[in-house]
């Protein structure tokens, strides 16, 4: 009971922590950090989705995340209303992952990886050799932010606070899922697939259906991206972001929900924060990684948690022991 | 109507043809012992009945439904449950929850990404009174992990009972159990209604013969003989196969 007060309080405090960001943060900049980071973390929930509880990990995610950009900025290039190209970047993308998953759920561990990143790379392909539509190697802009509601997005704090919802939304409808029958059954085909079959589910269907949730938490971070960088280019869609999601989820630790929010703070934070001081930041996000691997092989989340109750243990532990003869 | 019946089942894995035209006749509420050295192709014929393998040729049918052509999923739709000779649980869960999906593998709640799992209360009372049926009620809440191996196969049973079959495949259910457990499981399975067939594949002579009413012999993927149990223990092929005369 006490376990679940100490995480309701942690929740809340997270939560103020997480809302009062533009007041605690110093300038602009880092407001904007902070934004890319929830998106970053929409992004790693939707790979976490397949990763933690399909048990099944995509190297070729930044594509689907990248046609929901480019489906945002080729829309507003070609004339259309802000919530018009909001709705159809979400419909190409979950039209694009129904294409992607049916022909990647054909092979499950090694053999859907690699279906998974040839996928992606023929998103970046098309990114950069279809020129009529992708401007190619330039990229497309995007002229101006919505304004929902009369509320200015081109203000780093309202930006922020537009993400902060949107991230929290997403959070939510993460947490309802994977606790959902739904959820469960997804978690049976990670764990059993045979004896799921055998129980009378329909493994392929439950997969490709989590891979739609997938895409659709991928296309919400693919739109908020392109509207944080009013800007996309097939660098975005390049297998290294596709690599990078997947290690945001696995530092974190996959199969959690909070685990893809704190890698994908993690390695933003060391991109943008870490490399002003360190010219090789890569290797220190390297360095970061090993250490992971090799103190907390299943993730922060998890391991942090771990080293909780095992400290809490020896708190407890100690007297008890001091007290015998 | 038999509740089981198979007719000339044929599965060849490259040359080597492991079910030999099987013909196979289980009546309603029957129990069925099928056994056979090792390699005779007994859990290969399990297999093809639940559709984990494809026959083929030759067909199954399950009171009358003909079954050949279906997915393993939809044979659990119609009444086929089976347990695995080599436990397949999910051992991150805890038996309830085990339980809980072996429930929920029949019910349209499977699909809801919505509502809460934890909040189905039938689903759950279900859950507790099949483990209740083999005796782990009270460790309802424990981790699989956490569970020995004569509990894990109980689990397996509960898991099968669980869907109200109306055929229950048993695969060597008392496979590496103590001798106080076999006799556990052997109340266990004397304790399920009639309106249940079984269907088992057992080594263990002095259990399983007890069991069942008639007794199928398997041997190099096809039936060397069928009959009741002094028919079986009488017949001179028997001892051939197992000894080797």
């Amino acid at each position: 009971m006490t376990g679940r007060i100490i995480a309701g309080l942690a929740a809340l405090a997270a939560l103020a922590a997480l809302v009062a960001v533009p007041w605690w943060v110093p300038g602009d900049y880092y407001i904007s950090i902070a934004s890319q980071i929830l998106i970053y973390a929409v992004f790693a929930l939707g790979v976490d989705v397949l990763i933690g509880y399909a048990g099944l990990v995509s190297l070729g995610h930044a594509g689907l995340f990248g046609l929901a950009s480019y489906a945002v900025a080729v829309a507003l290039a070609g004339g259309s209303a802000q919530f018009g190209a909001i709705l159809l970047a979400l419909a190409v993308t979950l039209a694009g992952t129904a294409i992607f998953a049916a022909l990647s759920l054909r092979a499950t561990g090694i053999g859907f990886i690699m279906i998974t990143l040839a996928m992606g790379q023929i998103m970046w392909g098309l990114a950069y050799r279809w020129f009529d539509l992708t401007n190619g190697d330039n990229g497309v802009n995007v002229a101006a932010r919505p304004m929902p509601f009369g509320f200015d997005l081109e203000v780093a704090s309202n930006f922020y606070f537009a993400t902060l919802v949107v991230f929290l939304l997403a959070l939510l409808i993460a947490w309802v899922f994977v606790h959902s029958p739904f959820g469960a059954s997804l978690k049976g085909t990670r764990d059993q697939p045979r004896r799921m079959t055998a129980l009378g589910y329909h493994v392929w269907m439950i997969r490709f259906c989590a891979c739609l949730f997938s895409g659709l938490l991928t296309a919400i971070a693919g739109i908020l991206f392109v509207y944080y960088t009013k800007f996309i280019s097939p660098q975005s869609l390049a297998l290294t972001s596709s690599a990078e999601v997947v290690l945001m989820v696995i530092s974190g630790g996959s199969g959690t929900l909070l685990g893809p929010v704190v890698g994908a703070a993690l390695v933003v934070i060391v991109k943008n924060v870490a490399s002003a001081y360190i010219e090789r930041w890569n290797m220190l996000l390297g360095a970061i990684f090993v250490a992971i691997v090799l103190f907390m092989p299943e993730g922060l989340v998890p391991g942090s948690a771990r080293l909780g109750r095992f400290i809490l243990r020896q708190l407890r532990g100690a007297p008890a022991k001091a007290a015998k003869p | 109507m038999t509740a089981l019946t198979i007719s000339g089942l044929e599965k060849s894995f490259g040359g080597l043809r492991v079910t030999r035209g099987v013909d196979l006749a289980v009546e309603p509420g029957e129990r069925r012992l099928i056994i056979g050295p090792n390699g005779a192709g007994k859990t290969t014929l399990f297999n093809l009945i639940a559709g984990e393998l494809r026959a083929d040729g030759g067909s199954v049918a399950l009171f009358g439904q003909e079954l050949t052509r279906l997915p393993s999923r939809r044979r659990a739709h119609l009444g086929l449950s089976r347990t695995y000779q080599i436990i397949t649980l999910f051992p991150r869960d805890t038996l309830l929850r085990n339980v809980m999906l072996s429930l929920l593998g029949l019910s349209r709640m499977r699909w809801n990404p919505l509502r809460r799992l934890e909040g189905q209360r039938h689903l759950m009372a279900a859950a507790e009174q099949a483990l209740g049926r083999v005796g782990l009620a009270h460790l309802a809440l424990r981790p699989l992990s956490e569970t020995s191996y004569g509990e894990r196969r109980r689990v397996e049973i509960a898991m099968a009972l669980a869907q109200n079959p109306k055929v229950l495949l048993l695969d060597e259910p008392f496979a590496g159990l103590s001798v106080d457990e076999r006799r556990d499981v052997r109340k266990l399975l004397a304790g399920i209604p009639r309106d249940v067939t079984i269907v088992m594949i057992e080594h263990d002579m002095d259990v399983a013969l007890d069991f069942a009413e008639r007794i199928t012999v398997m041997h190099f993927g096809e039936i060397v003989v069928e009959g009741t149990r002094a028919e079986i223990v009488a017949d001179p092929r028997i001892k051939e196969i197992y000894f080797g005369e």
